[in-house]
């Protein structure tokens, strides 16, 4: 059985901010139940002895002394922005969430 | 629109408050969590950053391992277990406080956790809290949002975005939920987040600052009938932003709930955003899909491993615990019990620390804290701290009585100007012509006159009755309108008399 289906498909392209028709809903659900699926069979090869992993590579502390280094000028900062105002960027009021 | 509230005696007789904490504390390092931009408060907008705060495609974030020692002395500090391995997570949600649609943070793994503080209330009751978790994440931008009546988001037409404290590594601290406080939980409380921003300023990992958000609180609270055990459903009040403000959310809370309860209506699960000005909270989003945060492993970042060596090493590193450090200094000091915690209680001890460490005596420091500031702050409502007293400004009066320039009288007055902004003590004597009357000679007279008035008290002191005096020294006072040193009177009647003092 597919572990997702068309609702679930639909509720995360409404958390992903994803505008989709019936059509792709459709489509996609039947895609992403057989990447699921097939994605699964990996936990089928796992046995119980192989701890769960979240990184392939087998290193650890990957770190950083705490020396500052570069900066961006506003303008560097802004120069990608489609609106800006006094050196911040300007964005639609969001009110559904704060 | 206001919300029915009980009064908080009613409230208390019919349910039992639970409560749940999430202080996020910002780190003070010099440098963001991931990235090697630099983490200052107030600098202008968009400079403190670079790509790696502003999320642009194919930035790869690197752990800064002072970030990771302040999380572990944290932990330590807060009595919890270390992880020997714990790793990051992305918590994906769309807001323009993050410009990468993901916070990076920890969330199945925390990097300390099973800890408790031991919590002193203002009469020396312990209570303890349990602690659920320390967790590491980074801070968001900061949103001003423009337009609308109110500067507030309700009406807002756009935002404005500073990334500067985006990246900013923070430590988010979660209580679990605190049961049998009773009518103690406001100021439980209170308690509990100044004994944290005590903590976190006293292993000097955090600048401790709540009026900058250096730490912040989310308080939880709900109620259920005195006997239930099953915790009510439970409202969040977000960014509580002083310790005041803590106690009076919590006090406020518990209020609401009761009269929500009592209507026969469930409480809402939801965000309440605190107001200061009117000392109460409305309502914020409820608990919806936005929670959904679908968390997965960060996988730019690899797992954190903590081996039993560094952390023994680190808890070697750590500063005396505030409560042994309260022993200390009250031992140092000298203060009686209560003496020691009144000062506790006003929140100034630091302040009277800070003020010795100045050059003033234990006495000194007390007497102008105690006497003088707490009172004016009372009455500012503020935190004495933030009254704007310097400890060198209280130094700098009480030498000056000492040297006999001034009197206490006058020293009071003295520090009302330093308050109004007139300049430093020494300015404000000129200014305002506040010297004692040093010169002896209209002391004298003045002497002179007071005795002959009071011939009879004049006789009392050449047999010996020295307590005598004070009756002259007034009429002295009075007639050079408090301008004179008390001390200095003394010496010049007793001279006048010819008796030793």
């Amino acid at each position: 059985m597919a572990a997702i289906n068309r609702d679930d498909v639909a509720h995360l392209a409404q958390l992903a901010h994803i505008e989709m028709s019936a059509e792709e809903l459709d489509r996609m659900a039947g895609e992403l139940a057989v990447i699921v699926d097939s994605v699964k069979s990996v936990s089928e090869a796992a046995g119980d002895d192989v701890p769960a992993t979240s990184h392939p590579i087998p290193l650890t502390n990957v770190f950083r002394e705490d020396v500052v280094g570069h900066t961006f000028t506003a303008e560097q900062s802004l120069s990608g922005a489609p609106d800006a105002y006094e050196g911040r960027f300007k964005v639609p009021a969001i009110l559904d969430e704060d | 629109m206001t919300d029915a509230t009980l009064s908080f005696e009613e409230a208390m007789e019919k349910y039992d408050p639970v409560l749940g904490f999430e202080v996020h504390v910002e780190l003070n390092t010099k440098t963001k969590m991931f990235s090697s931009a630099p983490n200052v408060f107030g600098d202008e907008p968009n400079t403190n950053v670079n790509e790696v705060d502003l999320g642009m495609p194919g930035v790869l974030p690197v752990v800064n391992k002072t970030a990771i020692e302040s999380s572990i002395k944290i932990g330590l500090a807060l009595n919890c277990k270390i992880a020997e391995k714990c790793r990051f997570a992305r918590k994906n949600y769309f807001y323009p406080d993050t410009p990468k649609n993901f916070q990076t943070s920890q969330y199945d793994e925390p990097i300390a956790y099973d800890g408790y503080l031991d919590i002193e209330l203002s009469d020396g009751t312990m209570f303890r809290v349990e602690i659920e978790r320390a967790h590491m994440e980074e801070d968001a931008g900061k949103l001003t949002h423009m337009g609308g009546a109110t500067g507030r988001i309700q009406g807002a037409d756009y935002s404005l975005v500073d990334y500067n404290r985006s990246g900013v590594p923070l430590v988010e601290i979660v209580t679990k939920p605190i049961e049998g406080a009773g009518s103690r939980a406001p100021e439980l409380a209170k308690a509990y987040v100044a004994a944290v921003r005590e903590i976190v300023k006293n292993l000097g990992v955090s600048d401790a600052k709540m009026e900058r958000g250096n730490v912040r609180c989310d308080a939880n609270v709900s109620l259920r009938p005195h006997g239930r055990e099953r915790f009510g459903i439970r409202s969040e009040t977000k960014n509580v932003n002083s310790l005041r403000a803590v106690e009076h959310a919590v006090r406020y809370e518990i209020q609401r709930h009761a009269a929500v309860l009592d209507s026969g209506e469930p409480v809402t699960q939801e965000t309440r955003h605190w107001h200061e000005d009117t000392r109460t909270t409305t309502s914020g989003r409820a608990k919806s899909d936005a929670d959904d945060y679908r968390y997965f492993p960060e996988p730019d970042l690899v797992p954190i491993t903590a081996s039993r060596e560094w952390v023994e090493e680190l808890r070697a590193t750590l500063p005396e615990p505030p409560a042994a450090r309260r022993k200390r200094l009250q031992a140092d000091w000298g203060y009686s019990d209560l003496e020691f915690r009144d000062v506790v209680n006003a929140g100034v001890m630091d302040e009277i620390e800070e003020t010795i460490a100045a050059g003033a005596t234990a006495t000194v420091a007390r007497k102008w804290w105690m006497g003088e500031i707490v009172g004016r702050a009372k009455n500012a409502d503020v935190d004495p701290g933030q009254l704007g007293v310097a400890p060198a400004t209280i130094v700098e009066l009480n030498q000056m009585v000492e040297d006999g320039k001034i009197n206490n009288k006058m020293a009071t007055e003295v520090l009302d100007g330093v308050l109004a902004g007139e300049g430093t003590p020494a300015e404000i004597v000129e200014k305002r012509g506040l010297a004692v009357v040093s010169d002896d000679a209209p002391l004298l007279e003045a002497i002179d006159a007071a005795l002959a008035a009071q011939p009879g008290v004049a006789d009392k002191i050449r047999g010996g009755k020295i307590q005598a005096i004070g009756a002259i020294v007034g009429a002295v006072m009075k007639a050079t309108r408090g301008q004179a040193d008390a001390g200095r009177v003394k010496e010049l009647i007793l001279e006048r008399l010819g008796v030793e003092g």
